[in-house]
């Protein structure tokens, strides 16, 4: 039962010698009367592998029982601890302290509602946007016969659905787009993004002109200013710019524009 | 008084408590869900690697079908579930898969012709047939004789949640979100809704309710090693027990995930494993034949996690500054297979461990992942004995895993439950027996009580730290209520958990913002979770034996004689440090698979005594039955189907099970 070793294990990383760690969060809590925002400045010894999910829960525990922040998954899944990182959107709980520099500066990401210091209210933003979008598949038929077989699709086109469709609702892209910072109903890399997902999708009964509808104007396609922020900070590495560009082009060439 | 009014409260946004509220708006019943935090966020996102259900598609999925699944599922549970309710389970998976199929997600499909796969270590070519082409795919998973999880790459659950709450989206059913439920507003005989903090404003509102269905998930964060989300803590789950009327049930059986990587805790798929990633040790060497000639890597979680952790007891554990580990080897699984089904992998490696799957072996130990147990139901999900409370998902125990739950059978359960649970309810809400009648007194004394409860936190100054008792507890939890237990360290855990839990009446706070405050929060829910973790404690120091995920040293073996039974536990009296236990017992005469030895693992067992004359009508009835069709043997065995909703009573469709008359010759087919 005794066969060799495939390749030798990598030997883990060595011992680095322990140094302080400075993050400033920018504060407030609206509905705290007095609040007023503020830079608040907290130091700790940083740990080997810790992430911003450590760092903000340690503060937490043994620092500052108020400080408010979102993790769930803490494994850089369910996109709800997305804030602004040295000045760049990203997933906190997959950052590394040592890829930042002793010094950090954490903000919450702009264009949501802010509940308090870390914490925004993303998931009224997304829903919003679903609703205004229809961001669902619109049946062909209502009642389908779910102990038949499934419908059949190609497996290309499936993998092609599933890189659109892996999208976390995160905000990183909404948060860097300079036309969501002018335009509060523009529907963001997200929602243009859902666009390009249902449109791929064979089992929705919309047809271009349907989607068209939804995203003909400046608060949809024509809205954006092609800064490319959204596909450059995408936690997934989404090709939202292309796909933008894209129903852009799809959109003229059917005469509208 | 803030009281709002619905026919179905949902707490808990997931796979299971989205597809509640779809079945019961469909059904023209209001629904209202609310949820910790935005349904798309929920854990159901988190199961990686695949969804059981017996499509039978792939050449290796052949001979696949509900009594394959069925039987697999029982030796999973080491004969502790409910084998109806796992009949009606394998029954509904097939179409909770076609149904979400129809919703949009885009499962993986299967190409006709050859392609090369791993199987014990082994390069293989296997052919797919030209008729499976373009339908669902499976991959192979633990504890399974067929290939049947069915998969969208490595973000299986994050793709079927996407499309139950676009579809919840669609059908405009209410979320509330970052609303937390504290308390079940009852008579000691009917549910009447909940108190509902709103976490931002920190205001509480009552919901009144018809019924009232918790679908809150599981309880991994008792422990300080879990793969659980931070907001899996169980509290739905307590909010039942502490009624002193609902009971929950099993929760000595934990479940401990195999792969976790170290020391991080995060999850990689055992789809890692069923796709022919192997264990290895210190010295490279692949370790789990020696342990499990059957089933090697693909042994049940319970048994790979107790073998590895066996094994590093012996000194073939990887040392590390943060402890010792085993390696998980995918790289022979080679970079386009890794690139294309196992990218959440490749990420969560590059983010969390700086390494590359496709040439770094992966670090791993065993961590706390499934709450086997949960809020004791029927298999209509309701409560026995609080009439218009329901249950689902994790949070139940109606009781499809018994003592542990096979890979990809629990994000199958979220959706079937569901379908299931929700149409039940549908039921209850569309007959008089659903009629409410409710004080407003009682509605304020909930309210009141539980706003006095808040207020005395706040109010107290220089008491016990609530995130130290927390921690405290779960380090007790992972050191004596861990993989292995024995009644000396149980003992001494429920000693010392009970301390804790007195201490947690002295809790106080030292930040004092009325609203979203953190520390309010975890100081409320620490004083939940001490009494489900006395549950699982305590229940496990009184089963004296081994069974699935529970496991003792002292009592090695699975005794059917004494102990085919369900823990049951009340929380009679607040005032109360433990539960109080009740057994409550599984018939062998009812049930269609007769226990014996699970293919895997231990193979010493005590028998009970029905156990020889039941095996022996079994194969009677087989007997007389021979060549009359797998259904009319099944039926004549454990009768089940008048328990599932008519709507999912139909048989299940395969290639190689046509309808007559047959499917449309040609479905179409999308182009790419």
């Amino acid at each position: 039962m005794t066969e060799p070793a495939a390749t030798a294990p990598r030997a883990p990383a060595p011992e680095k010698p322990q140094h302080k760690v400075r993050i400033n969060v920018l504060r407030y809590n609206p509905q705290e009367r007095g609040s007023v925002p503020r830079m608040q400045a907290y130091e700790l010894e940083e740990a080997e592998g810790m992430t911003l999910f450590i760092a903000l829960n340690e503060i937490r525990e043994k620092q500052d029982a108020s400080l408010h922040f979102d993790f769930v998954c803490r494994a850089g899944i369910c996109g709800s601890c997305a804030m602004v990182i040295n000045g760049r959107p990203g997933l906190a709980c997959r950052t590394l302290t040592q890829s930042l520099g002793p010094e950090i500066t954490l903000a919450p990401l702009p264009v949501f509602e802010l509940i308090a210091d870390l914490s925004v209210n993303t998931g009224k933003w997304m829903r919003a946007m679903s609703e205004r979008l229809q961001a669902w598949v619109h049946m062909k038929e209502q009642e389908i016969d779910i102990s038949r077989l499934e419908q059949r699709m190609e497996p290309e086109l499936a993998q092609k659905i599933y890189e659109l469709d892996r999208c976390i609702e995160c905000g990183c892209c909404v948060a860097a787009c300079g036309t969501a910072r002018m335009r509060q109903d523009f529907v963001g890399a997200v929602g243009l993004n859902k666009i390009a997902r249902f449109r791929l999708d064979p089992r929705d009964a919309r047809t271009d002109a349907d989607f068209y509808e939804l995203v003909g104007d400046d608060s949809g396609v024509f809205g954006c200013m092609s800064l490319l922020a959204c596909h450059d900070v995408c936690p997934k590495s989404l090709p939202l710019a292309t796909q933008i560009a894209f129903v852009r082009r799809k959109m003229a060439g059917a005469g509208w524009n | 008084m803030n009281v709002i009014y619905t026919d179905v409260l949902v707490i808990g946004g997931g796979l299971a408590g989205l597809r509640i509220g779809i079945g019961a708006k469909r059904r023209g019943h209001d629904v209202i869900i609310l949820s910790l935090v935005p349904p798309k966020r929920s854990h159901s996102a988190a199961a990686q690697g695949g969804m059981q259900a017996s499509l039978g598609n792939v050449v290796k999925a052949m001979g696949d079908n509900e009594d394959v699944h069925f039987e697999d599922t029982v030796r999973g549970s080491d004969w502790g579930a409910d084998q109806r309710v796992v009949r009606m389970f394998v029954d509904t998976a097939p179409k909770a898969v076609r149904e979400l199929a129809a919703w949009g997600v885009p499962w993986s499909r299967v190409r006709k012709g050859d392609r090369e796969v791993i199987i014990n270590g082994q390069k293989t070519t296997i052919t797919e047939r030209d008729e499976a082409h373009g339908l669902v795919m499976q991959r192979d998973f633990g504890g399974t004789k067929k290939w049947r999880a069915c998969y969208v790459s490595d973000g299986t659950g994050h793709a079927m949640l996407y499309a139950m709450s676009d579809q919840a989206i669609a059908q405009a059913i209410t979320v509330h979100e970052r609303m937390e439920a504290l308390a079940l507003i009852h008579d000691g005989s009917r549910c009447y809704g909940a108190v509902v903090r709103n976490l931002v404003t920190g205001e509480l509102v009552a919901y009144v309710a018809k019924a009232t269905a918790i679908a809150s998930g599981g309880a991994g964060r008792l422990y300080r090693a879990t793969t659980n989300a931070v907001i899996c803590e169980g509290i739905g789950t307590a909010l039942a027990l502490e009624t002193g009327v609902a009971a929950v049930a099993n929760m000595e059986a934990i479940q401990f995930h195999p792969t976790a990587i170290f020391p991080a805790c995060i999850l990689v798929t055992e789809g890692c494993r069923g796709d022919g990633g192997l264990l290895r040790d210190a010295e490279g060497k692949r370790f789990m034949p020696d342990y499990e000639p059957e089933k090697k890597e693909l042994a049940s979680r319970d048994v790979v996690s107790r073998r590895m952790e066996e094994h590093i007891r012996s000194g073939k554990g990887v040392k590390s500054r943060f402890g010792e580990h085993l390696w998980l080897d995918i790289t022979l699984l080679g970079a386009k297979h890794i690139d294309s089904n196992l990218r959440e992998v490749k990420e969560i490696c590059h983010y969390f461990l700086g390494i590359n799957p496709i040439t770094d072996w992966i670090p791993v130990r065993p961590a706390q992942h499934y709450t086997m147990g949960g809020i004791r139901t029927d298999y209509s999900g309701a409560s026995p004995t609080l009439k218009g409370l329901y249950a689902a998902g994790e949070a139940a125990c109606w009781d499809l895993h018994g003592f542990n739950r096979l890979g990809g059978n629990s994000v199958a359960e979220t959706v079937v439950g569901g379908m299931i649970v929700g149409e039940y309810i549908a039921d209850f809400c569309a007959s008089a027996e659903s009629n409410l009648t409710i004080s407003t007194g009682l509605i304020r004394e909930f309210l009141e009580h539980e706003q006095a409860k808040l207020d005395a936190l706040a109010g107290n100054r220089g008491g016990e730290e609530a995130n130290l008792l927390r921690v405290r507890m779960q380090e007790i939890m992972m050191s004596r209520v861990g993989i292995f237990r024995t009644g000396e360290e149980l003992g001494a855990a429920v000693e010392e958990l009970q301390s804790l839990l007195r201490r947690s009446r002295n809790i106080g706070l030292r930040s004092t913002a009325n609203g979203a405050n953190p520390e309010l929060v975890s100081a409320y829910r620490v004083q939940k979770m001490l009494r489900l973790a006395l549950c699982v404690a305590y229940g496990a120091l009184t089963r004296t034996e081994s069974r699935g995920a529970h496991f003792r040293h002292d009592y090695p073996r699975r005794n059917d004689a004494e102990w085919l039974h369900r823990t049951l536990a009340t929380w009679k009296s607040p005032d109360d440090t433990l539960p109080a236990l009740a057994r409550e017992p599984i018939e062998v005469m009812q049930k269609e698979l007769p226990p014996g030895w699970r293919g895997y693992g231990a193979k010493d067992y005590l028998d009970h005594p029905d156990t020889a004359r039941r095996v022996a009508e079994v194969e009677a009835i087989r007997s007389r039955l021979a060549g009359a069709g797998r259904t009319k043997v099944q039926e004549a065995l454990m009768p089940y189907s008048v328990l599932l909703p008519e709507r999912f009573r139909s048989p299940n469709e395969r290639i190689d099970e046509p309808f007559s008359p047959p499917a449309p010759a040609e479905p179409r087919m999308a182009t790419p």
